[in-house]
């Protein structure tokens, strides 16, 4: 695993009470213009979901919070303890649907299957708990994908990375964590390593090859600073790592789109029907 | 200085309002009420944001929402008649009688639409898509008030030097920003880098041309764009009058004393000293060169 010293010339630090405010203010504009009070989000123990919780709940209040854990036969208990953790500390009601019948109602089909399929499939039906929740309570799925993830598209299509609006989706992992530290998310949560939990004793910076804290910095050079190949390489990248990442950033593009709609009208939803989601209210 | 005016201090209200997108009848009734707050506060002047009529994110919505400066439009009657009370200046797409779309900030007094000005620098970059949706203002220009002569630009407008330049070089005094600024570059300071940027244009422009700088921002969000508000006045020394806070809705009322530009200007004769045949010639030099 690549883990080396951030850059000296970059600075991933926020301002947590403007970040608080602003994505605060975005969960409770994007419900309220929608005429809607709940937020629906599933605490799967990690720091993501757990920042996105705190956030929702100064938005929202504790009582209009429907958080749910959906665990898998294989999830760990310090998973559950953790979701329930930031329940507990957040006063929220938490609830618990395991995933473990319908996953494996798909998954005994091709005992085979490794652990990729498994994952996405995992990933899908928790989607499909919250979206039911989400009709239920008449309440927003809330998204927990940071911009690490969506950059580097560790998430699955219609699974982990659905929801009706995202909060995180524009700060970095290492900015997150830095966030949920000053929110008050228990250290315990935000210091562990990051996993998604599908399989036993998988990390994130496993399934990945780098750190956070090493991927981080790079992806700012590369996205927010607009940095070349070249230029990274002589900021201190090795150019044959900057190279790979630069061509998964590429390939998962299709993660972060909607599907092309091949036009054939004068008038195309997604080319030339152009209305932002907040259309009329 | 002209004090062609009846008065040397101007109450000030700054209207820093969200506004529902694509829905200009919702957003005339808000600043029908703003305007009556401001009123029942003797302002004499009420300044909203860009595009405060309509919203900003307007894409295909753009000639939807349009609507003409005239008394017997339907937006623009209540807004002419509240005129009568009190100095407007109000956002709204501005749709001319060749059917162009313009980004556009309007000034209603006494009754009558003293100017209108159609935002010239339409940014077409990164978050950005005005170009697609506008087309380009051509004028820049400076108009009488009953407060004295008077500038208004539109967000990019002042982002570039020029405009202001050439409203200061034309006589305003004072120079009326309107914006729809989107926030970004969160970082470990209290304030956001396009704050951070804006208010330190403004300032500069009030120091270098020894003018009032009023600046009114919305607030709200569309989709994930959030606008910061912080509106603000200076006065001619480049010093903070009044500031709006960041992220809400306010009415924020301040007096301006317009003898703060006789003060500033005897100790100062920025304006006096401006070599504009110099900069014509040098101009006309560097446009003409090759």
């Amino acid at each position: 695993m690549t883990d080396k010293p951030n850059p000296a010339l970059v600075d991933l630090n926020i301002n947590p009470n403007l970040a608080r405010q602003i994505l605060a203010g975005f969960i409770r504009s994007e419900l309220a213009r929608v005429g809607i009070s709940k937020a629906v989000l599933g605490l799967s123990g990690g720091v993501d979901s757990a920042l996105a919780c705190v956030l929702a709940v100064e938005a929202l209040g504790p009582t209009n919070m429907v958080a749910v854990r959906m665990p898998y036969r294989t999830s760990s208990q310090e998973s559950l303890d953790h979701a329930m953790m930031v329940a507990d500390n957040l006063g929220i009601d938490l609830l618990t649907i395991p995933i473990t019948d319908m996953a494996d109602a798909l998954i005994s089909h091709n005992p085979k299957m490794d652990n990729t399929r498994r994952g996405n499939i995992m990933a899908r039906c928790r989607m499909i708990v919250l979206y039911d929740l989400s009709a239920e309570h008449h309440g927003l799925v809330i998204g927990t994908g940071n911009k690490t993830e969506i950059l580097l598209g560790y998430s699955t299509l219609f699974g982990d990375s659905a929801c009706a609006l995202n909060p995180l989706g524009d700060l970095y992992k290492t900015q997150v964590r830095q966030l949920s530290r000053d929110l008050g998310v228990p250290e315990v949560i935000v210091a562990k390593p990051p996993t998604a939990d599908l399989f036993a004793g998988q990390t994130d910076e496993g399934d990945l090859g780098y750190t956070y804290a090493f991927i981080d910095p790079l992806l700012y050079l590369l996205v927010d600073e607009r940095y070349t190949i070249l230029d990274c390489v002589a900021a201190g990248y090795e150019q044959g790592l900057v190279e790979r990442v630069v061509e998964r950033i590429r390939r998962n593009q299709f993660k972060r789109m909607l599907p092309p709609i091949a036009k054939l009208t004068n008038r195309t939803v997604g080319y030339d029907f152009l209305y932002l989601r907040d259309w009329g209210t | 200085m002209r004090y062609n005016s009846e008065m040397t201090e101007i109450h000030i209200a700054l209207a820093q309002i969200n506004t529902v997108l694509g829905d200009v009848s919702a957003n005339l009734r808000k600043h029908i009420d703003y305007i009556d707050q401001a009123v029942s506060q003797a302002a004499d002047l009420i300044i909203f944001p860009e595009l405060s009529l309509t919203g900003y994110v307007l894409q295909d919505l753009a000639p939807i929402v349009a609507c003409k400066p005239r008394a017997d439009d339907p937006i623009f009657g209540p807004l002419l008649e509240a005129s009568r009370k009190i100095d407007i200046v109000a956002g709204f797409v501005d749709e001319d009688d060749r059917h162009r779309f313009y980004i556009s900030q309007a000034y209603l007094s006494r009754g009558q639409v003293a100017h209108v000005h159609h935002k010239v620098y339409l940014p077409t970059y990164g978050l950005f898509d005005e170009g697609r949706f506008f087309a380009w203002g051509d004028e820049i220009r400076a108009f009488d008030t009953r407060f004295g002569r008077v500038g208004m630009l539109i967000c990019e407008d002042f982002w570039h030097a020029s405009p202001p330049y050439l409203l200061w070089l034309d006589g305003a005094d004072l120079l009326l920003f309107s914006s729809a600024s989107p926030g970004r570059g969160l970082t470990r300071e209290p304030k956001l880098e396009s704050a951070r940027w804006v208010e330190h244009i403004n300032r500069a422009y009030a120091s270098l041309f020894t003018s009032f700088v009023v600046h009114t921002n919305r607030v709200g969000y569309e989709d994930g764009l959030h606008f910061w508000g912080g509106s603000t006045i200076f006065n001619p020394d480049g010093g903070l009058v009044a500031q709006a806070p960041y992220h809400e809705e306010a009415l924020t009322l301040a007096t301006v004393d317009l003898g703060w530009l006789h003060r500033t200007r005897a100790r100062l004769p920025l304006l006096r000293d401006e070599r504009t045949s110099l900069v014509n010639a040098e101009l006309n030099r560097i446009v003409n060169k090759g």
